[in-house]
């Protein structure tokens, strides 16, 4: 699994934790909601760094003020068709100010990554050879916007009335 | 009409070239079929029983006589010289090579045409009243609203992912020819006590295996936050909409389970949130795509119903074609006229190249070169002056286009059923044809009067016989196909789900069937009552009498 952070292929420095029984916590790790719940104060005040990853059920609500404790937020998509992670980053991004690393894992499509990264993804650990020649196919094939989203691409309606009053 | 600018060019461009480069890594093996085919739906490609199929959108129905001659010469080069307008006021073409649809999507590209988003789990292209812009019974243009939702709802990043599809329908009129109370989502536009114009938010309606009619949730919503506010609804759906089953994963489900009150409440906080984002709709953007819709430079003329009395006095074909094909227009001399695409030489809503061309061309010679497309699969030239329509009427008959049938019996609405669908459970189009060859004395169907016929080849009603006065469903029952009949639905402002009659009938019976059920309506009627307000009045028992005996 190759992880694309940024649009350059990175070193993942976490540990994915989420599924142990006996989860060692120590050093970068990612964690699932439940952990959370359940060491929240254990994990609250540590000095390494803390992700979580939430299911495309878990909605980013449950953990909207908690945000300060996580570095990494990854939201799953279990298949390409589930799309609910796409409304869960729109709203950690523009609801709640999350400002850190918000990462995409699960079945990623290639053409999927535009609308991610349109969403507020910034991160993806995808299942391909080549993620980076990937990323670079998926952000050259369209360069027109019609509605605002997590990104800060300019849309089309904002171009064309800048244009006029230019 | 809309006039694409360079956005909107680019964009349909650069998505033709996408497809083109996933078209090229599917035949050489980089893409598996698995991998493919959402991306093939995303550009509404289907693969059907014997070939794909290409959804081209028709964006609320209008097309240009330049469209039209592209979508002729597209039936031509790539198909076998014909094409399937749809209930969704759209185009298909049911035999069409994959490693030419590259070059077919950049030819639609020529012409301001598109087919993104007319298959998947993603808001389809937003329909509308065929008469929009010249109904004489039009409060506001609502193509205009349709053009909005059409570029915001193309490729929105968070909603391309659905449970479901998602079905948006916009009329401007009270008398609503758009089905919008059977739509995802249905917006009504209409005054408030203020005499502001804006819209009634009408969701959760749909056909399918569970019909719904649709929940107002808002009676009065202000143009400017229209796309907040869908934007509001579609995430809520996105989120609660179940995912577990597709057959229950369209918002009517949603908005049933957990009532229309909660889901109102759950869409007003989240809206809340977005109607003062960068969705509020500027002044200027709104007033750039009205000038597009702005009226035609009408010529002034009287009008020409005495003249209209004398030709049709002279010729009863005519004056049956004036009374069923017509429609009143909002400027003085002018008329809407129907094309019906019912006659008896092919299935509902098949168009040859040859028919297409004639079309545009006559939307050129008698009107301003524009037509629309219906969502009973019919055409329709909007600007006709009313003292040409005998010389319209007698070009459209020599092109098999003058059937005087809209509204009537045998202006069947019909899915394309067993002949081409993988999904139908039994044939559609030759029952459709049965019954218009049984109802060709134009007499007898005049005297018939207003009724409308559906049929679906299965219980996901593609045909919409739901809301069918007369609905007939297809079903295999140990592998023959049965036809079960509903009937007193609708899908205008009375909108109504038709009512199951009893037992399903063999093919063979099937037109015997409507036969019975038509001579029952005939021997109860009351003057000049239409079928459905007679079906309304009496119910279901003197039908079920007629088709099934005593009981």
């Amino acid at each position: 699994m190759a992880l694309l952070k940024d649009g350059l292929a990175a070193a993942d420095p976490y540990m994915d934790v989420s599924g142990a029984e006996a989860p060692d916590f120590s050093g970068a790790v990612i964690i699932s909601l439940p952990q959370w719940h359940k060491h929240k104060a254990a994990l609250s005040g540590r000095a390494d760094p803390l992700g979580i990853v939430l299911a495309s059920d878990e909605k980013p609500a449950l953990i909207k003020d908690d945000l300060e404790h996580f570095s990494v937020i990854v939201l799953q998509f279990p298949t390409f068709r589930d799309g609910r992670a796409y409304s869960h980053a729109r709203l950690l991004r523009d609801r709640y100010g999350y400002t850190g690393e918000l990462r995409a894992t699960g079945e990623i499509l290639l053409e999927q990554l535009h609308y991610m990264q349109r969403v507020g993804f910034n991160s993806f650990s995808i299942d391909s050879p080549n993620a980076v020649r990937d990323w670079e196919i998926a952000g050259a094939d369209l360069s027109v916007w019609y509605q605002p989203a997590s990104d800060q691409r300019a849309t089309a309606t904002l171009l064309r009335h800048k244009t006029v009053q230019d | 009409m809309y006039k694409y600018d360079e956005f909107d060019s680019r964009l349909v461009t650069e998505r033709a070239e996408q497809f083109r480069r996933q078209v090229k890594r599917r035949l050489s093996g980089e893409l598996s079929e698995d991998q493919f085919k959402p991306l093939r739906l995303m550009n509404g490609l289907y693969l059907q029983l014997h070939a794909y199929m290409l959804r081209v959108n028709v964006p609320y129905g209008m097309l240009s006589s330049t469209q039209m001659r592209k979508l002729a010469h597209i039936a031509r080069k790539y198909d076998r010289g014909y094409g399937h307008f749809t209930t969704r006021q759209n185009i298909q073409y049911n035999w069409i090579q994959l490693e030419q649809v590259p070059d077919l999507l950049a030819e639609l590209a020529q012409v301001e045409m598109h087919a993104i988003q007319s298959s998947g789990n993603c808001i389809r292209n937003v329909t509308s009243d065929q008469y929009a812009g010249v109904a004489a019974d039009e409060l506001e243009d609502p193509r205009v609203w349709c053009e909005i939702i059409r570029q915001w709802s193309t490729l929105h990043p968070e909603f391309s992912f659905l449970p479901r599809k998602f079905k948006i329908a916009v009329t401007g009129s009270p008398n609503d020819r758009a089905a919008v109370q059977v739509h995802d989502i249905g917006l009504r536009m209409h005054r408030n006590d203020d005499g502001q114009a804006g819209f009634e938010v009408i969701v959760g309606g749909g056909q399918g295996r569970t019909p719904h009619i649709g929940k107002t949730i808002r009676e009065w919503l202000e143009p400017e936050h229209l796309l907040s506010y869908l934007e509001a609804i579609l995430r809520v759906y996105n989120q609660d909409g179940r995912r577990d089953n597709m057959y229950k994963s369209r918002i009517k489900i949603l908005v049933h389970e957990i009532g229309a009150d909660t889901f109102r409440e759950l869409v007003e906080t989240e809206w809340a949130e977005l109607r003062d984002s960068e969705l509020r709709l500027p002044q200027s953007e709104i007033d750039r795509i009205s000038a597009c819709f702005a009226p035609p430079d009408y010529p002034r003329r009287a009008d020409a119903k005495t003249l209209l009395d004398s030709q049709a006095a002279a010729r009863p074909d005519f004056a049956a074609w004036l009374h069923s094909n017509i429609a009143e227009h909002k400027v003085p001399g002018y008329a809407i006229v129907n094309i019906s695409l019912k006659s008896l030489a092919a299935p509902p809503g098949d168009m040859t190249a040859k028919q297409m061309v004639a079309a545009a061309d006559l939307a050129d010679e008698y009107g301003f070169g524009e037509l629309r497309v219906n969502h009973r699969q019919n055409l329709v030239l909007p600007d006709v002056p009313q003292e040409q329509l005998l010389e319209l009427w007698q070009k459209l008959n020599t092109h098999g286009l003058g059937t005087a049938n809209i509204g009537h019996v045998s202006d069947i609405v019909a899915c394309p059923g067993l002949d081409y669908c993988s999904l139908a459970n039994a044939r559609s189009i030759p029952i459709a044809q049965e019954i218009n060859a049984r109802f060709q004395d134009l007499d007898r169907v005049h005297d018939i009067g207003e009724l409308s016929i559906n049929i679906s080849g299965c219980m996901n009603a593609c045909g919409h016989h739901h809301v069918g006065n007369i609905g007939i469903l297809g079903v295999d029952k140990k592998g023959k196909e049965y036809y079960q009949f509903t009937l007193g639905g609708s899908s205008g402002r009375d909108a109504a789900l038709g009512e199951r009659t009893g037992r399903g009938f063999p093919a063979a019976e099937a037109v015997d069937a409507v036969e019975s059920i038509i001579a029952t309506y005939l021997r109860l009627r009351a003057s000049d009552e239409r079928f459905v307000d007679t079906y309304r009045r009496v119910g279901m028992e003197p039908f079920q009498e007629a088709l099934y005996g005593a009981a």
